[in-house]
């Protein structure tokens, strides 16, 4: 090699950061410091994708998981205050559940790369670095729009007809609720409110009499 | 062969790193100077002094090194650690705050040339880091295990989120027209002369763009999340010390960040007012240099103190309502007419 390993230093040590967080999500008791390590799986996942020249899938990852999704999540989390106890015997209750189904995925993945089908030349290329100029938000742009339309167009729809759902669950009228409408309060005029009334005015001896 | 790498390397390295100095250096005398910027002005606009004492040597000098007094009196101080807080957040917590901040400058530019890392996702950067921020306020408002600072981080978990859609719809509207992501691309998309830049066509986002960015940064009149009046400090209430200083640090350095990129995106940046003025032509005042960007951020600078000096703060539920119901529906709709004025060619890129 005539050049510094550099980027595949930095992929080991993202992807193990990576890995070591992920196993962390799952083992750690603090439900707050198991979606903090979420949060940091996340970010070095978007690191990993940076080196594989997604450059704008990683800021997105980052953007809309780790800037939004996360935050609301933790926000559940810190929220709850979970009890920790109840959860822990759980854990070990699933647990040969969770490493099986741990195990196939592994399987999978190992079938994928190392199976009869890598025999096959060519089928994962290295593929060559992009030219400089080169954009990936355009180009991710261009096949989404052109190419890709109706099945984007129908994800959007999927994802509208979710959040239309997840509203009208949550959207329900309770009785005894102070709402303000803001619009009425803004109309409201001084005539509506204050009623100035002329009267005599009382003797001193009247105010001390009660 | 590697030997012969290596040089290169820590060159390029060292390079870097005396461009990131060149840029945190002055941002953070920037930062201890608008703090003293901000109580002079608000003094001036409620008719008192402000500081006017701390000089050197004996001279007054009206105040000017009263930030230096206060960052000194603060990094003397002790840092309190509270007896139930999670001590490894706690201490994380302000410096969650404050990398994020200084990370957005990477790829500020300042002129044509002048920017550290001149990426095609700029402004998708920016987004990202920006995004970020939140996490110091969040985790610092849990880990003081204090119901002031908890209430604080969870109202302002909830601001943040909800003014991001707001403010990355607005960005969408110049994305439309200027058709980059690069942020010296989008500059270059609005040279002309002062109509040409996007504050014209543009002119909702541009204000619902710098109205979200004071809620983003938890300034008046959106400091719910540290509102004195009902929750002490809200989540720095248990800082104290240094670690207290660079929540204050990374606050302003957020006003000032916001300031800079509504001057990039909305106001042409470097860019010249006067530019394309025949009489001016290629004098200094014509041409475009790194003075009409700090003219046009301190604009943006000023009006963050004026509209805390101006407004009483909002209610919880009127924050929401506004970032909610008034400005995404606004964006949304104009960056559709983004779209048809860019499609019609009433707005052409670059004048």
């Amino acid at each position: 090699m005539n050049e510094l390993p550099l980027q595949e230093m930095v992929f080991y040590l993202f992807s193990f950061v990576m890995l070591a967080s992920a196993i962390m999500v799952v083992t750690v008791r603090n439900p707050v410091y198991a979606a903090l390590f979420l949060i940091l799986t996340f970010f070095t996942a978007a690191a990993v994708w940076m080196l594989l020249e997604a450059e704008f899938l990683a800021i997105v990852l980052v953007v809309v998981y780790v800037g939004a999704v996360m935050v609301l999540f933790l926000f559940v989390v810190m929220m709850l205050d979970i009890n920790i106890a109840p959860l822990k015997e759980g854990f070990i209750r699933y647990l040969p559940v969770g490493l099986l189904v741990a195990f196939v995925m592994a399987a999978e993945m190992v079938m994928v790369l190392w199976g009869k089908d890598r025999a096959v030349e060519g089928m994962f290329p290295t593929p060559a670095p992009a030219e400089p100029g080169y954009s990936n938000t355009e180009a991710v742009g261009e096949w989404l729009y052109t190419q890709y339309l109706l099945p984007f167009e129908m994800a959007g729809v999927i994802l509208l007809v979710a959040m239309v759902a997840a509203i009208m669950l949550t959207l329900r009228k309770r009785p005894g609720v102070k709402a303000q409408n803001p619009s009425n309060q803004v109309k409201v005029r001084r005539e509506e409110r204050i009623k100035l009334i002329s009267m005599p005015s009382e003797t001193s001896n009247d105010q001390r009499g009660g | 062969m590697m030997l012969d790498m290596i040089p290169d390397v820590i060159l390029d390295l060292a390079w870097i790193v005396i461009k990131i100095v060149a840029i945190i250096l002055p941002m953070t005398v920037a930062v201890a100077y608008f703090t003293y910027a901000e109580r002079r002005v608000i003094g001036f606009m409620q008719v008192r002094m402000g500081p006017n004492r701390v000089g050197i040597l004996g001279f007054k000098l009206w105040g000017l090194a009263q930030p230096f007094a206060d960052v000194f009196k603060l990094l003397m101080k002790e840092i309190i650690l509270p007896d139930n807080s999670n001590k490894f957040l706690f201490l994380l917590a302000p410096m969650l705050a404050i990398a994020p901040a200084f990370a957005a400058w990477a790829v500020i530019p300042f002129n044509d040339f002048l920017v550290l890392a001149d990426i095609n996702a700029g402004l998708l950067y920016i987004l990202a880091m920006t995004s970020l921020g939140v996490y110091g306020v969040i985790i610092a408002g849990w880990a003081s295990n204090s119901k002031y600072a908890f209430l604080g981080a969870m109202r302002s978990a909830a601001q943040i989120v909800s003014y991001e859609i707001a403010m990355g719809f607005a960005l969408i509207g110049v994305l439309v027209l200027s058709g980059t992501l690069n942020l010296s691309g989008i500059v270059q998309a609005q040279s002309g002369g002062i109509f040409d830049w996007f504050w014209l066509p543009l002119l909702p986002l541009f204000v619902i763009y710098f109205v979200s960015g004071v809620a983003e940064t938890n300034r008046a009149p959106f400091d719910v999340a540290e509102g004195e009046s009902e929750i002490v400090a809200g989540f720095h209430v248990e800082y104290s010390g240094a670690a207290f200083a660079v929540f204050f640090l990374a606050e302003y350095a957020n006003m000032i960040l916001i300031s800079v990129l509504t001057a990039l995106l909305f106001l042409g940046g470097w860019l010249s007012p006067f530019q394309g003025v025949p009489v001016l032509g290629d004098t200094f005042l014509g041409s475009g240099s790194i003075f009409w960007l700090f003219a046009k951020s301190s604009i943006f600078m000023f009006l963050f103190l004026w509209l805390r000096a101006t407004f009483p703060r909002y209610r919880y539920d009127q924050i929401m309502r506004l970032g909610w119901k008034v400005f995404l529906p606004i964006t949304i709709v104009w960056v559709m007419v983004a779209a048809l004025m860019a499609v019609l060619g009433i707005v052409v890129k670059g004048g």
